[in-house]
């Protein structure tokens, strides 16, 4: 038994356990996602993020420990942002021609959930800190942390409400959509991005094709007009 | 190979990226940046196919790059025991209100493109 919590304090304080535990749990909650039908309450995220966070806990491994493998994942992050441009590219003559409604959607819808996070947090009396980590989080979360951070929020905080944004939207767009009698799959692919940047992303990719290039449009365009304008926005306030 | 290739391509713009970004102090963050570079980069039919393979590989497994910060809600469990359920309002609401005034602007947009369309036809 010993020798077991030896062995185990071992692997466990190596950085081979963050990466080799990350893929081990979302190849296994991808394959139960697919073998439910790819219902979205089964999201991948949510259970890979919960069932490494119940590990963590149980086996009182530290979050520094775990990201210090996790991390060669993390840093991936860097070129999926600039490999955004990849389906903006094949999209381009659709881009021209739509360019006009789709900045106008994006600017609009982007701006309306960056104020309705920061005025409901405000009317709820979260904290200063809390609410400009809030203003970014439908920017996918590396870009979130950025612009948390020249606007005096909180940047992991930033991150991790960004991912939790991603989960909701994910979660729920087809409901919210269905409600709204929205049917153009490019419309809601290009919704979900906007306001669930790379996990909505991801979601639109895995139902149909035309749904994640514009989520994956959408996901672009938040990212340049998040950076540019909410810095913007928050020194005016 | 191709993947190799094009990763290499992508790392490369996103050092361009964070170099420009902080030499000029830019509000945008480097990947923004290596993305904007990436788009004229493209019109060289070289880079064409890496950027591709890469492109695909990366954006195929998006929601797993996503996983490393999102377990980092474990450091912020005081936090969101906090606040968890006025969090969890905000976030919900405002990402249902995101995603609504996003959909019906862009169909109503749309539409309207579409009707002048065929009225000038």
């Amino acid at each position: 038994m010993n020798d077991f919590v030896q062995l185990w304090v071992y692997l466990a304080s190596t950085p081979l356990f963050g990466l080799t535990a990350t893929l081990v749990v979302y190849v296994s909650a991808s394959a139960v996602y697919e073998r439910l039908g790819r219902a979205p309450w089964a999201n991948p995220v949510l259970w890979s993020v919960v069932t490494l966070g119940v590990l963590l806990w149980v086996t009182h491994t530290a979050y520094p420990l775990y990201f210090a493998g996790a991390q060669f994942i993390h840093v991936l992050l860097g070129p999926a942002v600039v490999a955004l441009a990849w389906p903006l590219w094949l999209r381009r003559a659709q881009l021209r021609q739509r360019g006009v409604a789709l900045t106008l959607a994006a600017l609009v819808g982007g701006a309306s959930t960056a104020g309705a996070s920061v005025a409901l947090g405000w009317a709820l009396g979260l904290p200063g800190e809390v609410v400009r980590s809030l203003a970014p989080k439908s920017v996918t979360s590396p870009v979130a942390m950025g612009i948390a951070e020249r606007i005096g929020g909180l940047p992991a905080l930033a991150a991790v409400f960004a991912i939790l944004t991603g989960i909701v939207g994910a979660l729920s767009a087809k409901y919210l959509f269905d409600f709204l009698r929205i049917d153009s799959l490019a419309v809601r692919g290009f919704a979900l991005g906007t306001s669930s940047h790379g996990i909505g992303a991801a979601r639109a990719l895995q139902v149909d094709a035309e749904a994640g290039a514009h989520a994956g449009i959408a996901l672009g365009l938040q990212v340049l007009l998040a950076s540019l304008l909410l810095p913007v926005a928050f020194l005016l306030l | 190979m191709n993947f190799l290739r094009g990763l290499a391509v992508l790392l490369v713009l996103q050092a361009i990226g964070e170099a420009l970004a902080h030499a000029l102090a830019l509000p945008l963050p480097g990947p923004v940046i290596g993305m904007i570079l990436l788009i004229p980069a493209l019109q060289v039919p070289r880079l064409r196919e890496p950027v591709k393979a890469a492109a695909e590989a990366l954006l195929g497994h998006l929601s797993l790059l996503f996983i490393p910060i999102g377990v980092g809600v474990i450091t912020h469990l005081d936090m969101i025991s906090r606040y968890g359920i006025r969090l969890l309002v905000v976030i919900v609401i405002s990402t249902w209100i995101g995603m609504a005034v996003t959909a019906l602007l862009l169909k109503f947009l749309l539409n309207r493109a579409r009707s002048e369309e065929s009225l000038g036809e």
